[in-house]
């Protein structure tokens, strides 16, 4: 059946099966392969996109229910220029190493960071504990979301780096 | 090397996170092709049994499907899985084929597979597959194996692959006369590298050139190629192994599985591209597993603690067959029982028994975490035995400088005969006790503080590196004057493009962006290649590089000094850009060759690197729920010559983290009918986020290696090895009131809660 919906910025229709799901829709229907799958079945986290402002999982999602939605992807987030505030923290605390987790670890953080710039370490971990790295030990993929959360807004707050030491 | 240039030592950020941050890596299921078809294994549900039928009419007679593929479809012999690492004629008899004949011997075998125009087709017409087995008694666990009751391998009488024996001195004469002995057994269990990336390949063939192109090859693409060229009847130059980004490998990806010989096999079979890319299901099941382990040893010591003597049997369950690294672990077991400590006289056989489980092969410290769990527990027993501090203990018996470079026991078969090459392991010793405030924390060893008690622990390791034989760089002066290096090593998300455009740029004189790039990823771009493994990439790939570079100098120099009219010993490389002769004379190396000029250079090795080092841990255990909080928690470690501090320390604390999960929660439960029951990423736990927030690192570089010219060691598995023994530890110390001694992991919730309830109980003389 045929679906239309908006990734990126462009309108798509495209014509699937009614299985199809979201992650295998854009990865393979519209072969925007940033968006990677770990598990399919929506405990990795690895797939997660940018529908409507919230993070989905993508493969827990039927293409078909995309219909009408706007979707933000890894490449929607990027730019040929430039990294990306976000993106340049991840490269400046090695918050990634075989890049696998990352895109989903962007998407999600860029949703947490616009909804919440004032978010402390543990609101961070509490958020990114449903993306699953078996690489950085997350240690620095927390550091670097902190880091950027002045590129969302935040305020900085005496005392800041000494509470989130924990 | 001159010193022109210092990115070695600099944390650079890394070239490959550009594309990895905007989603332009490109792993193997990014790949596709016109007229692909894909492909779905039908993998066995007995764990044991023999093939009576496999009809696959329906299946094929489906809309969308190609063919089905099952053994008698392969030919007159179905390969077997090839030993990479201790190829001894004793594992023969155990092989695995690559499609299941006559036997399942564990449930994921493969028995077909079906090649559809849609995955989603192929798995559909898996289910119309009708599959007839003759179950047999399954072999669960190591005991039932010794028993050789149920045999996996009728013919050969037994479920005893091999022992490995390890001797060092004289144990029984140490034993004799020893003031104290103790006796002791310990347990790790069944888990395994579990890479974000499952593993998936894209076979072409084509038939009018007779070649074959395989993408999704990681780590070993040189020795896959051999064994896939050997068993397809083609010439190795005729294959082509493409290694993409790769998702993590840890040990486990890349090595030739019955994967890697059906796909190939398949896009010759069909003549047109076929794709597989494994679920989440299919890894678990498949991919191999690790760390299933038991040793019963004793240990002799005076009573002012030193260590005379450490003997005993272990026993390594390695599922149901020998294949490609499966014997490492058991092997590691053996030589590194003993680990960083002096230990005069051992004597330790392992045992590698078969079961009905999926086959087992190297992850990560493989053997070393095993060990070091046994071994760390069993010291901090004997140290509370003996009323001696378990640090002084430790201190008494660490490999001093002095004794440097310290051979270890000897492994047979393979007489393999081995020697730490430096280090001062006190140095590392006393840095973890400063960075963890051992004095003041091991005041609070015991104590009970808001319904918690805390416990402290430290645990010293090595790690072995830079296994040999070989290792191949090319080096090529292009024709606009930038560098391009070709290397034999494998990136398996360990940032090596970055480490070796560092080295490279380094033994060149030139600046990083001088470097065209680091190209690692097929078997076509030099003569040869032996892979990732062993931490033996920057040593061994890195030492190449400066040979060919050293070549690259010398034709460079030679071309020029044709140019200048004098002799090539007269000419000066300057800054990588231009030849300078004699009075000045010069001559720019962009144009100085129209094809580029191209050196190879190799580096040989026999002897390993050994970095090694501490880790210490801070921990809180609540009695009532079992869980344990991870205050603190500090990896020191020595890794010789540091090429980017950046990745090298991103390596300890992620290593760690992968470590805390095996010592805590990750299981790979079987039932005594060989069922896997943990198929999913709810059933397998592996650490989020949120559970170990405080690791930190240390990476110092005190002693580089004498036995390479970068003085490199091999690194990114310390983290994971001491990390069993030390939680373990730091529990025991927390819950000393109760007595509780761990001697299984991992420690979960629900293990702590039983070994406080039953320290609880009176005890029964």
């Amino acid at each position: 059946m045929s679906v239309q919906f908006q990734v990126n910025g462009k309108k798509v229709e495209v014509e699937v099966e009614p299985r199809l799901t979201l992650a295998d829709c854009l990865r393979h229907s519209l072969r925007l392969t940033g968006t990677h799958v770990g598990c399919e079945h929506g405990v990795c986290g690895a797939c997660t996109v940018i529908v409507d402002g919230a993070a989905v999982r993508s493969c827990l999602m039927l293409a078909v229910q995309a219909e009408g939605s706007e979707i933000v992807t890894i490449e929607g987030l990027s730019n040929d220029d430039d990294l990306t505030p976000l993106q340049k923290s991840f490269r400046k605390h090695h918050a990634l190493q075989c890049g696998f987790c990352t895109p989903g670890m962007i998407t999600t953080a860029h949703v947490l960071l616009s909804e919440e710039p004032d978010c402390d370490a543990a609101r961070v971990r509490e958020v990114l504990s449903g993306n699953l790295c078996r690489c950085t030990g997350y240690i620095s993929i927390v550091e670097a979301v902190l880091d950027a959360r002045s590129a969302y807004g935040h305020k900085e707050q005496a005392g800041d780096a000494a509470r989130e030491r924990r | 090397m001159r010193t022109v240039n210092s990115l070695i030592g600099s944390a650079i950020e890394r070239l490959e996170d550009l594309r990895f941050l905007r989603g332009r890596g490109q792993y193997v299921d990014d790949l596709a092709r016109k007229d692909m078809l894909h492909a779905a294994f039908l993998r066995s549900s007995v764990a044991h049994g023999r093939i009576r039928s496999i009809d696959d009419s329906a299946a094929r007679a489906l809309p969308g499907v190609h063919s089905v593929i099952t053994a008698k479809d392969i030919g007159n012999r179905v390969p077997r899985v090839p030993m990479r690492l201790q190829p001894l004629p004793d594992f023969e008899p155990f092989g695995q084929p690559v499609i299941a004949e006559h036997k399942v011997r564990y449930v994921g075998e493969v028995l077909a597979l079906v090649l559809a125009d849609t995955a989603g087709i192929a798995e559909d017409a898996l289910g119309l597959i009708e599959v007839d087995i003759d179950p047999l008694p399954a072999v669960a666990d190591r005991c039932s194996s010794a028993q050789n009751a149920s045999l996996l391998f009728e013919d050969t009488g037994t479920n005893l692959a091999i022992k490995f024996h390890a001797v060092r001195g004289d144990a029984a004469a140490a034993f004799k006369d020893a003031p104290y002995v103790r006796r002791e057994s310990f347990r790790t269990q069944r888990h395994l590298a579990l890479p974000m990336e499952p593993r998936g390949l894209l076979a072409e063939w084509d038939a009018a050139r007779g070649r074959l192109t395989v993408s999704g090859g990681a780590k070993v693409l040189f020795f896959n190629r051999r064994t896939l060229a050997k068993e397809m009847g083609l010439a190795e130059s005729a294959i082509e192994i493409v290694e993409n980004d790769v998702g993590g490998g840890f040990g486990a990806r890349g090595e030739f599985y019955p994967e890697d010989f059906l796909i190939p096999f398949a896009a010759r079979h069909a003549g047109r591209p076929v794709k597989w890319t494994e679920d989440r299901r299919e890894n678990l099941m498949c991919l191999n597993h690790a760390r299933e382990a038991e040793c019963d040893v004793e240990i002799a010591c005076t009573r002012e603690g030193t260590i005379l003597g450490l003997r005993g049997h272990a026993y390594v369950d390695v599922g149901a067959y020998m294949r490609t690294n499966g014997a490492v672990g058991a092997r590691n077991i053996a030589q590194f029982m003993s680990g960083p400590y002096r230990i005069a006289n051992i004597d330790i056989d392992v045992a590698l028994q078969l079961t009905n489980k999926t086959p087992v092969g190297t992850y990560r410290g493989p053997g070393r975490f095993e060990t070091d769990f046994f071994r760390e527990r069993f010291l901090d027993m004997v140290a509370q035995d003996l009323g001696l501090d378990r640090v002084e203990f430790r201190r008494r018996n660490l490999v001093r400088l002095q004794e440097m470079p310290y051979s270890i026991a000897t492994i047979t078969p393979f007489e393999s005969k081995d020697e730490f090459d430096s280090g001062d392991y006190q140095v590392t010793l006393d840095r973890c006790l400063d960075e963890i405030q051992w004095a003041e924390k091991s005041k609070l060893a015991g104590k009970l503080i808001d319904g918690r008690y805390h416990g402290v622990a430290i645990g010293c390791f090595i790690e072995g590196g830079a296994a040999g034989p070989k290792e191949s760089a090319r080096m090529v002066l292009e024709p606009d004057g930038l560098y391009s290096v070709y290397v034999g090593s494998s990136a398996i998300g360990q940032g090596l493009e970055t480490a070796f455009a560092q080295i490279a740029a380094d033994a060149l004189e030139v600046p990083m962006d001088r470097i065209r790039g680091v190209f690692h990823g097929t078997t076509s771009f030099v003569s040869d290649g032996y892979g990732a493994y062993h931490s033996r990439s920057v040593v061994m790939g890195g030492s190449a590089m400066l040979a060919a570079a050293a070549n690259l100098r010398d034709m460079i120099r030679a071309q020029a000094a044709e140019r200048l009219g004098c002799a090539p010993a007269e000419i000066e490389i300057v800054e990588g850009t231009k030849a300078v002769g004699p009075g000045g004379k010069s001559v720019p190396l962009q144009g100085l060759s129209t094809e580029g000029i191209s050196a190879e250079g190799a580096f040989l090795n026999k002897k390993h690197t050994y970095t090694y080092g501490a880790h210490a841990a801070h921990v809180a255990v609540d009695p009532k729920l079992g869980h344990v909080e991870l205050i603190d928690y500090v990896i020191v470690e020595d890794c010789g010559r540091i090429i980017n501090p950046l990745t090298v320390h991103g390596q300890a604390v992620g290593s760690a983290v992968q470590g805390l999960g095996g010592a805590m929660m990750e299981h790979l439960v079987y039932d005594q009918q060989g069922q896997l029951l943990t198929g999913s990423l709810a059933d397998y736990l592996i650490p989020t986020a949120s559970d170990f927030p405080n690791i930190r690192a240390i990476v110092l570089e005190n002693h580089p290696s004498p036995i390479n010219p970068l003085g490199a060691k091999g690194a990114g598995e310390g983290g994971i090895i001491a990390a069993g023994g030390v939680m373990a530890n730091a529990v025991a110390n927390a819950l000393s009131t109760f007595g509780v001694q761990p001697r299984e992991l991992p420690l979960t919730p629900t293990r702590i809660w039983e070994l406080v309830q039953a320290a609880k109980q009176p005890v029964a003389e």
